[in-house]
């Protein structure tokens, strides 16, 4: 017998073994291959010709991106789960499962039984990559991370579905203080979670559990999260030696099958192969030639702008003005002209109030040169993600909104700016200027965050510097397409690419087209350049990549301006802002007084209501504090202002209705998941049920903890939120103990004529269906799902009949009277809805108060699914209605799009009703993955913008992040007041 | 040149003129179906042109002009329009746009609204669009689709589908490459011809066209042993339309499996069934009830004669009947569950798993709702029932890579491999083998 040899191409790296007739290992190798697969392949076979030459070897290739080698140089291929599991037969072949992270997969393979083998879907991205990436976005090691999570005290709950999620749930955190320890144990944890939520769906992970891949061989951390999170012992928890070749040892057993090779053979094979370029789906380039180039350039650096003086030379007045952003800080002092004395811009490393503190000190120290000059600041102000904390560590005058920051800024070099687009590491806004206001701004959504951090990490992948990285594709002829979309399905789309044989030229031109087709398809959401505006301004650190900058212009076939301080725009408008305040004296922190500044950051919980808030206790010297992540002013010690709120208002009512009610309850409990339809139905139920002497047991209000209690039953992990929860709901049913759990199938919502239909979405629809067949603890008691619908009174007394007759042998009568007293209590219910809404309307308008319209879904006022925005809503002192309170005052009307579903009908009436009414405001909650609201979120959009509204869309997840919402929420108030000045 | 009409919604209408004037472009999700469509509307006077079109350039169109997180067929049908008319060397004045409209609680009964939204976006709002259904949805003077047509359409349906399903159980053995391509573009071009003269349009005559089907395809000569069987089910166009599923049948093939696809004609009945059901389930008018019910039964007994030609050719398997795959899903998800492909979906890898393909792969566009419940809900359950049942969710989308999606794919053909060792000798015998080895595992770095 000969040789076996297994070759196995990952995402990052390749590893190849030689394995003896005894199954016995040969060789090994680990090497990261930067995206040269083939030759990183090549060179270490050929190191080992020693050891194989001459000989005939058996060789199979493996792997995500072994595929293509496979292909071209025309040697088999196994597929990379199923060589892991011949692996694992062999070596430890009493196991019951098999945990395998990769670079970018993951993977479980259930033993016993009929073999199970999952990875995860083209959504749930990001493992190895995935940790690479939060360990640059922590300005550490991916070893230094490992390290950090050992010495954790607390966990964050990060989003634990995707990559880019997570990196905008650790980013506040970070900014905010939070302990590196504590935030890098939270990012493995978050990559346990996702596995087990991800891929075990529905089916338990028990016994002995075998742990392979690269990330679990190198990361003990990440190991102490799976091990505790699975409640394992040592001998259940098996971390073989070799746990991270697993994949390329099963190629070699797998290559058994195959008929021997020479090795010289095999090497030649690959190294033809190497040469063989496949075609690739390419873009025309950026530039033709240099002179091309040239001109470019020429043009970018002639737009006018602030002028730079030395500092040491001027005397007079200084504005400060600071940009703490979510990866980097930005630091300008200016003139009262806008000139500029200073300019900082750095990375903040994960701690931003450090690098605050030592540049403030060097500027006074520049200030008070001893020269006879003499700066005096006048004012500061600053924003950006970490401008609560800046501003009450050094006691600026003024935090402003980023939005307006950036206007500010754009709005001296070009006082005709009409659009305004910002790509910084992170984040992405754009917004529109009409009429000298802030009009409609569109922030990337959690899932499409591929900015400047995101080039940078891939860059680094490669190996590369970014600013080389960026240059690179300049002048290639032919950049790669990549598609637009999310970070993780760039991941593949360059896993594609390299497979096919691009180049990292062509790749890295690619990369900086693909942000700039994001940021305009995915983002903005145009059709063409005049959908943007004629004056446009390109700012952010990431249009300094002159390759993302000429993507732009020629996507939109318009020439923009970039100004020389695009990095710096926001810093600059916050200093121009404090500026514009006219102060005698800036509150800033005296030289003396920074001379004895502390800062600590300490994690806490508050438990003072059932938002459960992460917070950051930041102390500084003097006993003075600051609290982040707090949705109200509770932890804070102050009782939260209290304005009219219906959301709250509807929850405390709905969250009331259980018990006896006006019956005895001798026909036994029935359980309620409080979840998607009951949200609106839970009147009607509960009435039906009590008058029928049932006792109605609610599942406990929504929180994380019962999401996760569910989780593992979830078999579809884009599904929305509001969905998932469900699983939670009905296993703590099961748990408390109920005769029946009733939760009815309802394809058909009431209706209310405002629409062509009356349908409910097919989540919401269809739900107790999957929920039956999914959530195991169901078997254990009587869990009843009819279909029902209520839109038809006479049948449904009628068909509830039937059904309460056949399921608990209820006299048809008795259940006739109790469906009518339901239809009574449900409309007693709307009624007092709409009573309650206007007197709320009544009274801000007494009281003069903007009055926000909150369209959505009926349980989006689930406090679990909100994050508590309405709370946020009413501390910027709005009084808060929902779209029901106000759509029935107007009737059904044509729209741009089929009208069939009754919550969507509700709120493009409401949002009709707000566009005549001047003091009030719309803000669409739009769950994310709801598929439905891509649509209503067009047309919401258009109906208020042809009313002269502004329209803001908040998408939210189990993300509790509330950052882009306060964004949203506080440019919605500044142009409230700029409309207001007119 | 033709006027613009509006109707008083002001939604444009196709003129009589206009079909005397325009070129009506199509998408094609089924090709054999959809090409008989497309000959059966000429045959009516229209000018048809059915878009084969598959280029990057479709989708980049699709993602300009449609909201990039609806549904991925949505953004293709309608880039490929759009496409079409930029750059397929249309007259844009000179062209209509048709498309099929279900309703129904799915997003995807919205796609004619963003197609008007997309051509509106693209300023080509003056191009008609025209609703093809069957619920009398959206009326347009030059365009309507009489009993007879509705019959023709129905009866090639059936066509499509025999052909589709005879020729995929011919395709991975074809001793000539192209054997069974040819031979269905020789029967339907026979089959339209026959349309136009007036023949094959009624039961004895499809009977007498199904037995030839069955024994022309039976015809073509075969070799190499039975291979592995890899269902496809999922949503309607990602399922069928090759530019949809990143041609899933062609991979199959290459990948040395014969591909098993459901057919069209369950998919009718379910639609009209719903309307049943729905009466049914929450009252409603006995009259909807009874229309529904015998236009239903008509287009089973069609069914049944589908069945009995394949049965009878003593060559092919036969798909169940409506009924057949109804009863089921009984168990797994109720008869009011209709949004998208709702139960039939499952019915139909149940359908598989009983006829012996136990290997299915259940495609959908990323995010899809219903899928969300009857594809990717109900696998847990399948698994738990059917230990051997071996399904794969693929999800399509404009960023979903090949390499992922095939790659999932090859997961799930080597486990069909694995499994169909592992069925009929259990305990297997291997593993005892290798327990006996000692498990070795150690470093030997040279």
């Amino acid at each position: 017998m000969s040789l076996r040899v297994g070759i196995d191409i990952g995402s990052t790296t390749v590893k190849v073994v030689v394995l003896s007739e005894q199954d016995k290992l040969l060789f090994r190798s680990y090497e990261r291959h930067f995206s040269k697969t083939r030759e990183r392949a090549m060179e270490t076979l050929a190191s080992i010709r020693d050891l194989l030459a001459g000989q005939e070897i058996k060789v199979t290739i493996t792997g995500s991106a072994g595929l293509g080698v496979a292909d071209a140089a025309g040697i088999d291929f196994v597929q990379e789960v199923y060589a892991t599991a011949a692996a694992v037969n062999t070596y430890i072949p009493d196991t019951d499962a098999v945990i395998e992270l990769g670079g970018e997969d993951a993977k479980i393979i259930f033993f016993g039984g009929a073999l199970e083998e999952r990875m995860n879907g083209s959504c749930a991205g990001g493992t190895g990559a995935f940790i690479d990436q939060m360990a640059t976005l922590m300005n550490v090691s991916v070893s230094e991370l490992d390290e950090l999570s050992l010495k954790h005290e607390k966990i964050y709950p990060i989003a634990s579905r995707c990559g880019v999620f997570a990196k905008s749930d650790i980013q506040p955190i970070l900014n905010q203080g939070g302990r590196k320890e504590d935030v890098a144990a939270s990012i493995f944890q978050a990559v346990v979670d996702q596995t087990v939520a991800g891929l075990t769906q529905g089916r338990e992970l028990k016994g002995k559990i075998v742990f392979l891949g690269g990330p679990l061989h190198f990361l003990m951390g990440l190991r102490q999260r799976f091990v505790e999170t699975l409640k394992l012992d040592g001998d259940h928890a098996v971390f073989p030696e070799d746990g991270d070749c697993f994949a390329a040892m099963g190629a070699a057993l797998c290559a058994t099958d195959y008929a021997p090779v020479p090795f010289d053979t095999v090497l030649k094979k690959l190294e033809d192969s190497a040469n063989t370029a496949t075609v690739v789906d390419t873009m025309p380039p950026l530039f033709t030639g240099r002179e091309e180039y040239e001109a470019f350039l020429e043009r970018h650096n002639s737009t006018g702008g602030p002028g730079l003086l030395p500092i040491n030379g001027y005397n007079g007045d200084a504005y400060l003005g600071i940009d703490a952003g979510s990866t980097t800080t930005k630091i300008v002092l200016i003139t009262s002209e806008g000139d500029l004395l200073y300019q900082y811009y750095h990375s903040n490393q994960g701690n931003p109030v450090a690098i605050v503190l030592e540049q403030l000190k060097d500027i006074y120290g520049l200030c008070s040169l001893p020269h006879d000059n003499h700066i005096v600041i006048k004012g500061a102000a600053v924003t950006g993600y970490g401008e609560d904390l800046i501003k009450n560590a050094f006691s600026c005058d003024l935090g402003l909104v980023e939005t307006m920051a950036h206007y500010k800024a754009a709005a001296f070099f070009d006082p005709e700016v009409d659009f305004i687009i910002d790509i910084g590491g992170q984040d992405m806004k754009c917004f529109k200027i009409r009429n000298g206001a802030v009009d409609s701004i569109m922030l990337n959504e959690a899932c499409s965050s591929g900015c400047g951090s995101f080039i940078e990490t891939f860059a680094k992948a490669l190996g590369y510097e970014i600013e080389d990285f960026a240059k690179l594709g300049l002048f290639t002829q032919k950049p790669v397409n990549l598609g637009s979309r999310c970070t993780v399905f760039m991941n593949s789309s360059v896993k594609q690419a390299q497979k096919d044989g691009a180049s990292v030229e062509d790749i890295s031109a690619g990369l900086s087209i693909s942000i700039v087709k994001n940021a305009i398809y995915k983002v903005i959401r145009a059709a063409s350049a005049d959908d943007l505006g004629r004056h446009i301004v390109v700012q952010g650190g990431t249009f300094y990549n002159d390759a993302v900058l000429r993507a732009f212009e020629q996507e939109i076939g318009r020439e923009v301006t970039r100004p020389d301080i695009a990095g710096s725009m926001g810093a600059f408008g916050a200093a121009l802002a404090a500026r514009d305040l006219h102060l005698e004296k800036s509150a800033l922190l005296s030289r003396e007084a920074l001379e004895h500044f502390t800062h600590t950051a300490k994690p806490a919980t508050c438990g003072l209501c059932t938002n459960h808030c992460s917070l950051t206790v930041n102390s500084f010297d003097g006993g003075r504090r600051f609290v982040s992540g707090n949705r109200c002013s509770r932890p804070l010690g102050e009782e939260p202002s209290r304005l009219p709120d219906l959301m709250r208002y509807k929850y405390a009512k709905l969250r009331s209705l259980h018990g006896k009610g006006s019956g005895d309850g001798s026909r036994g409990k029935i359980g309620i998941p409080f979840g998607l339809n009951m949200y609106e139905n839970l009147p009607f139920w509960f009435e039906l049920f009590t008058q029928l002497n049932f006792e109605v047991v609610l599942s406990h209000e929504s929180s994380r903890k019962l999401y996760l209690k569910g989780q593992r039953t979830i078999p579809s992990d884009t599904v929305c939120y509001p969905a998932k929860l469900l699983h939670g709901h009905v296993e703590a049913l099961v748990e408390v103990g109920v005769d029946a759990i009733f939760y009815p199938c309802m394809p058909y919502n009431f209706d209310e004529g405002a629409g062509d239909n009356n349908y409910n979405c097919p989540v919401v629809a269809y739900y107790p269906e999957l929920l039956a067949a999914n959530v195991p603890d169901l078997k254990q008691v009587r869990y009843l799902y009819p279909y029902f619908g209520l839109h038809r009174p006479r049948d449904m007394e009628r068909k509830a009949g039937e059904w309460f007759f056949n399921e608990f042998h209820i006299p048809r009568q008795e259940t006739a009277a109790a469906v009518k007293a339901a239809y009574i209590a449900y409309n007693a219910y709307k009624n007092d809805l709409r009573n309650t809404g206007r007197i709320y309307i009544d009274r801000a308008r007494a009281e003069g108060r903007p009055i926000l319209v909150v369209c959505g879904r009926p349980y989006h006022m689930d406090p679990e699914i909100n994050h508590g925005i309405n709370d946020l809503i009413t501390s910027y002192g709005f009084v808060l209605v929902t779209e029901d309170a106000v759509a029935y005052l107007e009737d059904k009307a044509p729209r741009h799009v089929l009208n069939q579903w009754t919550y969507h009908a509700r709120m493009y009436n409401a949002a009709r009703y707000v566009c005549a009414q001047p003091d009030m405001e719309v803000i669409q909650l739009v769950s994310f993955g709801c598929g439905i609201d891509a649509i209503t979120g067009d047309e919401m959009r258009s109906i208020l913008e042809t009313g002269g509204k502004l329209y803001t869309q908040l998408k939210i997840d189990d993300i509790s992040n509330l950052g882009a919402v306060k964004i949203r929420i506080r440019s919605l108030m500044a142009a409230i007041e700029a409309r207001k000045e007119k | 040149m033709a006027k613009l009409v509006y109707d008083d919604t002001g939604r444009l209408l196709f003129t009589k003129e206009m079909k005397e004037e325009y070129t009506l472009l199509m998408p094609q999700m089924l090709p054999v179906h959809f090409g008989m469509m497309k000959k059966l509307l000429e045959c009516e006077g229209y000018k048809v042109d059915m878009l084969t079109t598959n280029h990057r350039g479709i989708v980049d169109e699709g993602l300009k002009y449609v909201h990039n997180d609806t549904c991925y067929p949505a953004l293709l049908v309608i880039g490929q329009l759009i496409d079409a008319v930029k750059h397929g060397g249309y007259d844009p004045h000179k062209v209509g746009l048709l498309i099929t409209q279900t309703g129904g609680g799915c997003r995807a009964s919205n796609y004619i609204h963003l197609l008007r939204k997309a051509l509106e976006k693209a300023d080509m709002a003056y191009i008609p669009v025209v609703s093809v259904n069957l619920s009398g949805l959206e009326k347009n003077p030059g365009f309507g689709l009489s009993l007879p047509f509705i019959r023709k359409a129905v009866y090639a349906m059936m066509y499509g589908d025999i052909i589709v399903n005879v020729a995929n159980q011919v395709r991975p053995y074809e001793v000539e490459a192209g054997a069974a391509d040819a031979m269905i573009d020789r029967w339907s071009q026979r089959l339209v011809d026959g349309f136009q003269a007036g023949k094959g349009m009624s039961r004895r005559q499809m009977r007498a066209n199904f037995d030839e089907i069955c024994f022309d395809f039976a015809a073509i000569p075969v070799e190499g042993e039975p291979k592995i069987r890899v269902g496809v089910v999922g949503e309607i166009y990602v399922k069928f339309a090759p530019l949809g599923n990143n041609n899933l049948e062609k991979f199959l093939l290459s990948e040395g499996v014969e591909p098993v696809v459901p057919g069209l004609t369950d998919f009718i009945i379910f639609k009209i069934y719903n309307r049943v059901a729905d009466v049914e389930l929450y009252g409603g008018k006995w009259i909807k009830k009874a229309g529904c019910s015998l236009f239903m039964k008509y287009i089973e007994a069609c069914q049944r004669d589908m069945i009995a030609a394949l049965e009878h050719s003593g060559r092919f398997r036969a798909p169940g009947t409506f009924r057949e795959l109804h009863s089921l899903v009984h168990g797994y998800l109720g008869d009011g569950n209709k949004m998208g492909e709702g139960w039939l979906l499952t019915a139909e890898m149940l359908e598989l798993i009983h006829s012996g393909t136990n290997s299915i792969v259940c495609t959908q566009p990323f995010g899809c709702l219903p899928n969300h419940i009857v594809g990717k809900g109900m696998i847990r359950k399948l698994k738990d029932d059917y230990p051997y049942s071996n399904i794969v969710a693929i999800d399509y989308d404009p960023g979903a890579t090949r390499i992922n999606q095939e790659n999932r794919i090859k997961l799930m053909l080597a486990n069909a491999k694995g499994l169909a060792r592992q069925e009929p000798a259990r305990p297997r015998e291997e593993s005892q083998r290798t327990r006996e080895l000692e498990p070795q595992l150690a470093h030997a770095n040279i």
